[in-house]
């Protein structure tokens, strides 16, 4: 899939590339950082998907749509988010009264990777499926 | 309580020019000028679980902003049907600010009345569910379900997206 004219599927340069190489796992590592240590700190569940969402949009910034589009399609993002919301479904129906690793460690990492998805997915809807760009598809 | 009311003043006045400016990028930058403003006031307030979380979600909302609309021109139309505007306006206005003056009457004043469960969740937390942060041991522990009705919504939203994004949806005319 290769369009003419259209700069934005080759990226930034190639300086912006190599920091985003070394920078993408802090990010992450940041991310899940925060969604395990809610329970001593301030943080949780949704601010550290929120930037887990942040470092994918930062890959799809840098090296552009194809990437981006690849990591969505991808069916371990639809197994490992299914896998969370049915872990998170049955932690909160069978109502375990373990406190520390089930509530405190789990819950947050489901939720971190629900609030991941969802707001990367919505940019992607967003951003890269407009009208301008499906045009460009079909005049190709 | 100085700084509340001066961060209230400005979300005020950037939320206006967000609104009046003719540009679309500055009203963009305006509007996250408002979300900078919520961050703090959630930090004076002593809330900083939601000013981490508003932080987040106002730059990834910047972001998805700045690149959603930053080649396109909304064509924006004031002519015509000024008068009806202008009536619905000011009837609005009015029905918000009647609204407002009687459910304002009625609200406490900030942490007056402690109420029963507030006090049972400030006591009780720590020693039951062995977490420091008590709002993520009443989010995750006490309102588990709650939480878990919001995760759904979240989810439905993704599902959408995958749905309207696959390969032989986008193939299709």
């Amino acid at each position: 899939m290769k369009r003419m004219g259209n700069t934005e599927d080759r990226g930034m340069t190639l300086i912006i590339k190599t920091v985003t190489r070394i920078t993408l796992g802090f990010i992450l590592l940041y991310g899940i950082y925060i969604a395990v240590s809610g329970h001593v700190e301030p943080g949780g569940g949704f601010a550290g998907g929120v930037i887990v969402a942040l470092s994918l949009v930062h890959v799809m910034l840098a090296f552009g749509k194809e990437a981006a589009l690849n990591r969505l399609h991808a069916s371990g993002l639809r197994v490992i988010l299914g896998l969370s919301t049915l872990v998170f479904l049955t932690i909160v129906v069978l109502g375990f009264r373990c406190r520390g690793l089930v509530s405190e460690i789990i819950i947050p990492i489901c939720q971190a990777v629900i609030t991941a998805s969802a707001l990367f997915a919505i940019f992607v809807a967003l951003v890269l499926l407009s009208k301008k760009d499906r045009d460009a598809e079909e005049g190709k | 309580m100085i700084e509340i009311h001066l961060i209230l003043l400005f979300m005020i006045a950037a939320a206006v020019i967000a609104v009046e400016v003719k540009d679309l990028l500055s009203s963009i930058i305006a509007v996250g000028g408002v979300g900078i403003g919520l961050c703090m006031a959630f930090l004076v307030l002593k809330a900083p679980d939601l000013a981490i979380m508003q932080l987040v979600v106002e730059i990834l909302s910047l972001i998805i902003l700045i690149r959603a609309t930053i080649r396109k021109d909304v064509p924006f139309s004031v002519s015509g049907r000024w008068v009806f505007n202008t009536t619905s306006t000011v009837i609005f206005l009015a029905v918000f600010l009647f609204a407002a003056y009687i459910a304002l009457k009625t609200v406490h004043q900030f942490g007056s009345p402690e109420m029963r469960v507030l006090r049972t969740y400030l006591e009780e937390a720590f020693p039951l569910t062995g977490s420091l942060n008590i709002v993520e041991a009443i989010a995750i522990n006490f309102r588990a379900i709650d939480t878990l009705g919001e995760a759904t919504a979240i989810f439905a939203a993704v599902i959408g997206v995958l749905a309207i994004a696959r390969k032989s949806a986008r193939r299709k005319e």
